[in-house]
């Protein structure tokens, strides 16, 4: 499993403050220690507090867990000065040529992000308690993350967070990179997150070829399901897989919409389908157009760093616009969760890209 | 010599790992003896005249070492200045070597030695990949303290000792005191003003450490802080702590 170029696939993990990305690195260490070899490097702001988390919950043993004073600046110390950050994840693959390091960085802002110096991919975590406008509002972090992770959907319901509003909202910030709803409490292995994070280990350290990855492909145009992300051009995903977790922690449909409050995925999914596993062995196109979390990528199509910075809507890359799309029809691309009341978008609120 | 070769070493902003370390502002604001303008100055005039000028000596020195003519005038193959991409001989790695072992015996607090070291990978890693053949030329050192690195650096971009010097003496300067503005919230144009009273000085510094380059490493100054060190120690036991050292 171990890459053969000499060095482990390095993951970034960053989000504000409180979002969940320890939980989430103990959730991911505790499902893959199995198949990989893990260590972790935690940016906690203050203090060592995350480490020792993560020692406490007995996920992974001491000595394959490190912490980094980051100065008062977590910013810093994963994008513009990645030193200390370096030295900890290479001081760790010398001594346990682990497959995967995963680099939790200090709690910070909705502009954070890893440099590629540092880590093949990043994770952005953001947590419904912190507002359903966190997707919206965008920010590095949320538009241009590898995967971005929405936690603690169990708590919607009690803060009053649309998840259906966060779900079109990070659709049209990423474009076609990856969503997935989680909640932790429901899904204490993380499943989506272990299985896409598995995906990367697999397809190696950035800078080999993606080509000999082992990641199967599939057929453009499937939505794409947790644990079987398939490698389309660079490596990335194909299509954007948001992956609501049902209150009962179940997760439903690979669709754009989370489940209700009362739990029941209001995407009518026939019941066989109400599993990811299940949904994957669906025939393409039998999935109803709410469904489809984005357009299928041509293969030549490969965007530009521009394209994935602006993350386009799918519903309008093709006109490079970047605001939400203005037809009703497409900006709520299913009915929202919390019924007939919601506006379809606050289109005073997207004021960036073309429009 | 380039002055914008030495700008880009002495830059804050260089990816050197230098914003995790306080300098020991930490511990001092926490012990509550730097709270304000003017105990910052007297802790960055103290720290300048005590540890400012052990970096900057032993980074000169370094400095020199690696690229200056050789101290024994019978000079061998082995001390003789190296050419543009000729290794450096074994006479000057030792001589490295000996400075590294003087900065050893001159920081007291096992913290501080680990801070420095951790401190002087960074260095060495920028450098590696800023200035690769300079570097390539030195042999490897495993892990030096943060004024050897600097030396190493500073040799590696074409610098010349005085600037070695002054890179290790104002970026301690200035580490200090970008430290207490994050701390203490600060007004950073008055802190900038502390820093700019104090130009002088760090040149003065840096002059002095090209002047002793070639002294034996027992002789070279050996200024010591012991509240630095007491503190150090401290701080690296705290559980809550925002910078490294």
């Amino acid at each position: 499993m171990r890459p053969d170029n000499g060095r482990a696939v390095r993951i970034g993990i960053g989000g504000p403050v409180g979002s969940g990305k320890t939980a989430l690195v103990a959730a991911l260490c505790r499902s893959l220690a199995g198949d990989l070899r893990l260590a972790v490097v935690t940016n906690d702001i203050y203090t060592t507090e995350d480490a020792d988390f993560l020692r406490r919950a007995g996920v992974l043993p001491d000595e394959r867990i490190r912490a980094v004073e980051t100065g008062c600046c977590p910013h810093t110390a994963i994008r513009d000065d990645i030193s200390a950050n370096l030295d900890a994840v290479e001081d760790l693959e010398d001594r346990h040529a682990p497959d995967l390091v995963l680099v939790e960085s200090g709690g910070d802002n909705l502009t954070a992000t890893f440099s590629k110096g540092l880590v093949d991919h990043q994770i952005f975590v953001v947590d419904v308690a912190g507002g359903d406008k966190v997707p919206r509002k965008g920010g590095p972090g949320v538009t241009t993350a590898d995967l971005l992770v929405i936690n603690k959907t169990d708590l919607a319901e009690l803060v009053g967070a649309d998840l259906g509003v966060m779900a079109r909202d990070a659709a049209a910030r990423r474009g076609d990179l990856p969503t997935v709803f989680l909640s932790l409490v429901g899904d204490p292995a993380a499943a989506p997150v272990a299985d896409w994070v598995r995906a990367r280990v697999a397809a190696g350290p950035a800078g080999r070829s993606t080509a000999a990855a082992s990641v199967p492909a599939e057929p453009a145009g499937r939505p794409t399901v947790a644990g079987s992300v398939p490698a389309g051009h660079e490596g990335r995903p194909t299509v954007a897989a948001s992956v609501p977790a049902g209150h009962e922690g179940r997760p439903t449909v690979a669709a754009s919409v989370p489940a209700g409050p009362a739990g029941r995925p209001t995407v009518a999914a026939p019941p066989g389908h109400s599993h990811l596993a299940d949904s994957a062995g669906a025939p393409p196109g039998d999935e109803p157009r709410a469904n489809r979390t984005s357009l299928p990528v041509p293969a030549a199509a490969t965007p530009s760093d521009a394209d994935l910075l602006a993350g386009p809507s799918p519903a309008t890359a093709s006109s490079g616009r970047l605001d939400v799309p203005t037809n009703p029809a497409d900006a709520a691309p299913a009915q929202a969760p919390s019924g007939g009341g919601t506006a379809p978008v606050d289109m005073s609120a997207t004021t960036d890209g073309a429009g | 010599m380039s002055l914008s070769t030495l700008l880009v070493l002495a830059d804050g902003r260089l990816p050197s790992g230098a914003h995790a370390h306080s300098g020991g502002v930490e511990a001092a604001v926490a012990a509550g003896r730097v709270h304000d303008l003017p105990t910052l100055e007297s802790f960055l005039l103290g720290r300048t005249a005590t540890t400012g000028v052990v970096s900057a000596t032993f980074a000169a020195a370094t400095c020199h070492a690696l690229t200056g003519p050789a101290a024994n005038p019978t000079a061998t193959p082995e001390t003789a200045v190296a050419g543009p991409g000729e290794r450096v001989g074994g006479a000057r790695v030792e001589r490295v070597r000996d400075l590294d072992d003087g900065l050893d015996a001159r920081t007291a607090s096992p913290a501080l030695r680990a801070a420095s070291r951790a401190q002087g990978r960074a260095v060495l890693r920028a450098a590696t990949r800023i200035w690769p053949a300079g570097v390539a030329r030195t042999p490897a050192l495993g892990s030096v303290h943060h004024p050897t690195a600097i030396g190493i650096a500073a040799a590696a971009a074409g610098l010349e000792p005085a600037q070695a010097g002054l890179v290790a003496v104002y970026g301690g300067l200035t580490g200090a005191a970008s430290a207490a503005v994050r701390l203490l919230g600060l007004d950073p144009y008055a802190v900038h003003g502390l820093v700019a009273a104090l130009a002088h000085e760090c040149d003065r510094v840096a002059a002095d450490a090209a002047g002793r380059v070639d002294d034996p490493v027992d002789d070279l100054p050996a200024g010591s802080a012991p509240l630095l060190d007491v503190d150090a120690e401290h701080h690296a036991t705290w559980e809550v702590r925002l910078f490294a050292s």
